[in-house]
């Protein structure tokens, strides 16, 4: 091999994939040239559509339908064309020269057969290697992911090791024929903070000691600033802008680079706002609740979960409280039991003078407009048989305000949330995930609540339109002085919106205060490894300091 | 809408199913007018082959075979959907309460469900429409009875999957009662599933009410396909026509159904379909 970085290993030369003509755009992936070069990470970020994974895909000569197939340009591994090889190379190619692997571990790994089988049948395809070699192959490659006691690992079945252990597991499926090549689709997304930082440290320590070419797919910048040599972005199908890490991030010559960039939340906490009243607007004490595993039969041993243990927290008038935390922490608990969608074991929560936490029956429905939700899932939190204006209206209608005031206050807010007030005849289906989650907070506002809970409204949206969403969500903040519980995994979103933070984790809250102070002088050891593990974080923290020096 | 009957048009054989089906329908309610006599009257000499004097013969006691079966398909067709409509409402009701609510309510609303489907359902109805008395309300309570769990059981897993979409959480957020939720809410969104199974459901009550009347369990003063064949199969060899005929009635009926059931459900749940 020649000196490191200079040789592709990879080429993709004009690479156009079509999309079936009912499609809303007529290519996945539109004239595409990238070269990928030994001993080098690649960054491809785009957001959602942007034909990333199609392209990445198409490498290998997997397509997600018989109807996206590939019309023009080349794929050269090594100089031989992959588009035009027959089936019986690419099958040869795939798992030993070139790699992937994936989102999802729990979806890509076989359920029924142990992590060690399936290691070994990796193997098995490709090479003919005795048996207790293959063994001894499998059990050097979950070392060298770092997987405690690779033994038991090897004998276990996926759902009985942890996402980030079974992620590692991948990798060292994917690594166990060293290929030159490997391929990773968005490998930490599903991953909480601290394990992606992890799995993201181990990726970069097998690329550099293997000399590794590595294809990262991602839609997030600060993984790209943690791994990435060079930068690939993507929009619509179209690569809009290329180069060495450094210069995308800090001076990208693509405005729509530059957008991207700019909707990535700092991590700075924001000023502290000043014009906070002081007295409480929702007052909550000694909060639990505890999940029973296992069936009725099993009574006396029952697991039991702490989703919620012993939560005690104030919000102000017009403040803004954020519970961070990673999945499993029971923050989405905590909320639902707040807006008594499930109910406390233990605890008091109040809203002003109410005692909310009490109320049962026929008093509750009438208290429930005092709070409000908007949800994670803009696909899944709208009646998609329903008009969008009835959806708002509905809710001041059950209350008891007259249809056509209900209806005419719902194109108000429709307004207020920026969509056209024509959105209320139309259906759900019709809007973009961003524009769903303006439905809904619109529906949340039409009960004029005093406390409006969010859970991580956001999450599920691209950087850009996330973007849009917080800014319309502190823009309606100010106008009607809300008081906002904000749910979030994520804490550059936390740092930007949040006056006060709490971190939870095993359904406790570890630590709580404002959110300045909690970011810049953490207390709790997990405040800190949380902090620590966000990714790009020295990138933020560079890109602040520029930003205040300027 | 449009999109709906767009999807459903695409689907050729659906269309078929959808005019065979229409046209029985509409030989069933113009009965009275293209044979006004009683199907019962005999009108010739028996056992007369098809395509002679009659179009389709007559049967051992000198019927004509064409006026049977056109006047049965009245009887048929009505106990289909009488009877399948009797379990929609009963299934739903048992099912959704079952899957809304969920916890004891569910288990023992399902246990309830399960002693039904643990008897096989053709002896079953064997059994009640014997100890009733064989009447067409009684058959088609019969054919209800056996039918509905199977109505209940998908209506609880539709309930109980849309119940736990963050759409229903937000109703309740909002303050509506359990009763609006479900009727504004989740009816609606299960209602795709519902026609879909309620559509093949009628065509598998034709086939046990044709089931029933084969085996003389039927009402003896109303004619029905069942009946016919009934009556016909103990000259099945001298005279195949006066089985075959309602027999192919019932085939032609139970297929276009099935047909219709299948495009129903490939338009109403148009992300099934395979790209």
């Amino acid at each position: 091999m020649s000196a490191a970085g200079s040789e592709p290993v990879l080429v993709i030369d004009r690479l156009c994939v079509d999309l079936p003509p009912w499609a809303e755009r007529p290519r996945a992936v539109d004239d595409v040239s990238l070269e990928l070069r030994q001993d080098e990470i690649l960054c491809v970020v785009g957001e959602s559509g942007s034909g990333k994974s199609v392209m990445a895909r198409a490498i290998l000569g997997l397509f997600p339908s018989r109807h996206v197939k590939p019309s023009g340009g080349r794929v050269l591994y090594r100089g031989e064309d992959l588009l035009t090889a027959p089936p019986a190379r690419l099958r040869e190619l795939r798992g030993s020269r070139i790699a992937m692997i994936f989102q999802e571990p729990m979806t890509a790994l076989n359920p029924v057969l142990t992590l060690g089988r399936q290691i070994e049948e990796a193997i098995e395809i490709h090479r003919a290697t005795p048996r207790a070699q293959r063994r001894r192959r499998v059990l050097d490659m979950l070392a060298a992911v770092h997987l405690p006691d690779p033994a038991r690992i090897f004998d276990a079945y996926p759902h009985q090791v942890s996402g980030g252990q079974r992620q590692r597991a991948m990798i060292a499926m994917a690594l166990t024929l060293e290929p030159d090549v490997l391929i990773a689709d968005e490998p930490t997304t599903a991953l909480d903070v601290t394990t992606q930082a992890q799995i993201l440290a181990l990726i970069r320590e097998i690329q550099a000691a293997r000399r590794m070419a590595v294809l990262f797919i991602t839609h997030d910048f600060g993984v790209v600033a943690e791994i990435a040599d060079r930068i690939t972005v993507m929009q619509r199908g179209r690569l809009v802008e290329q180069g060495d890490r450094a210069i995308v991030l800090q001076s990208p010559s693509n405005s729509y680079t530059e957008t991207l960039l700019a909707a990535v939340p700092d991590l700075v906490p924001r000023r502290p706002r000043e014009n906070l009243s002081g007295d409480i607007a929702m007052r909550v004490r000694g909060l639990h609740k505890t999940f029973r595993g296992g069936g009725i039969l099993s009574a006396g041993n029952a697991r039991l979960v702490h989703a919620v243990n012993d939560v005690t927290f104030d919000i102000g008038r017009g403040e803004t409280l954020g519970i961070v935390g990673e999945s499993g922490s029971g923050k989405s608990t905590l909320a639902r039991c707040i807006a008594r969608l499930v109910q406390p074991d233990a605890g008091e929560i109040r809203i002003g003078e109410l005692d909310f936490g009490r109320l049962a029956h026929g008093a509750l429905r009438r208290a429930r407009k005092r709070v409000q939700m908007v949800f994670q899932d803009p696909y899944g939190s709208l009646d998609p048989r329903r008009t969008v204006g009835s959806l708002i209206a509905e809710g001041p209608i059950v209350h008891g305000v007259a249809a056509s005031a209900a209806w005419e206050r719902a194109l108000q807010l429709l307004e207020l949330v920026g969509l056209d007030s024509r959105a209320g005849e139309r259906y759900p289906h019709e809007f973009s995930g961003g524009q769903r989650q303006r439905i809904g907070l619109a529906r949340a506002l039409a009960l004029e609540p005093q406390v409006l809970i969010a859970d991580e409204p956001v999450s599920a949206l691209d950087v850009s339109v996330q973007a849009q969403v917080l800014r319309l969500l502190a823009d309606i903040r100010e106008r009607l002085h809300l008081t906002v519980l904000f749910i979030t995994h994520d804490l550059r979103v936390a740092a930007q919106v949040c006056d006060s933070t709490a971190v939870m984790r095993h359904g406790e809250i570890v630590e709580y205060g404002p959110t300045a102070q909690l970011f810049t002088a953490p207390r709790h050891a997990y405040t800190r490894e949380l902090l620590a593990a966000v990714p790009g974080r020295a990138w933020s923290e560079q890109r602040a300091s520029a930003r205040s020096t300027a | 809408m449009s999109g709906f009957a767009r999807r459903f048009a695409r689907n050729r054989p659906a269309v078929a199913g959808l005019i065979v089906l229409a046209a029985i329908v509409a030989i069933a309610l113009a009965a009275p007018a293209l044979y006004p006599q009683s199907p019962f009257a005999l009108v010739g000499k028996p056992f007369q082959p098809p395509f002679a004097e009659f179009l389709f013969g007559t049967d051992q006691l000198g019927r004509d075979v064409t006026a049977e079966v056109v006047h049965g398909a009245r009887t048929t067709l009505l106990i289909g959907l009488l009877a399948t409509a009797v379990a929609v409402v009963f299934g739903m009701i048992v099912g959704g309460i079952a899957g809304y609510f969920g916890g004891r309510v569910d288990a023992l609303l399902m246990r309830f469900t399960e002693i039904f489907q643990t008897i096989p359902f053709f002896l079953f109805a064997i059994l009640l429409v014997a100890v009733l008395t064989p009447s067409v309300r009684n058959v088609t309570l019969a054919i209800a009875l056996v039918s509905w769990p199977a109505m209940a059981r998908l209506a609880r897993g539709e309930f109980l999957a849309t119940r736990n979409r963050e759409f229903i959480l937000a109703c309740e957020s909002m303050g509506m009662t359990h009763a609006r939720i479900i009727v504004a809410h989740i009816v609606p969104n299960t209602l795709s599933a519902i026609i879909v199974t309620a559509s093949l459901m009628v065509a598998s009550a034709i086939l046990i009410e044709s089931g029933l009347s084969f085996l003389g369990l039927s009402d003896p003063n109303v004619i029905s396909w069942g009946y016919i064949i009934g009556e016909g199969r103990t000259a099945l060899r001298t005279a195949w026509w006066v089985c075959t005929i309602p027999g192919i009635a019932i085939l032609l009926t139970v297929m276009a159904i099935n047909l219709v059931g299948e495009g129903l459900n490939d338009a109403l749940n148009p992300r099934l379909r395979s790209v």
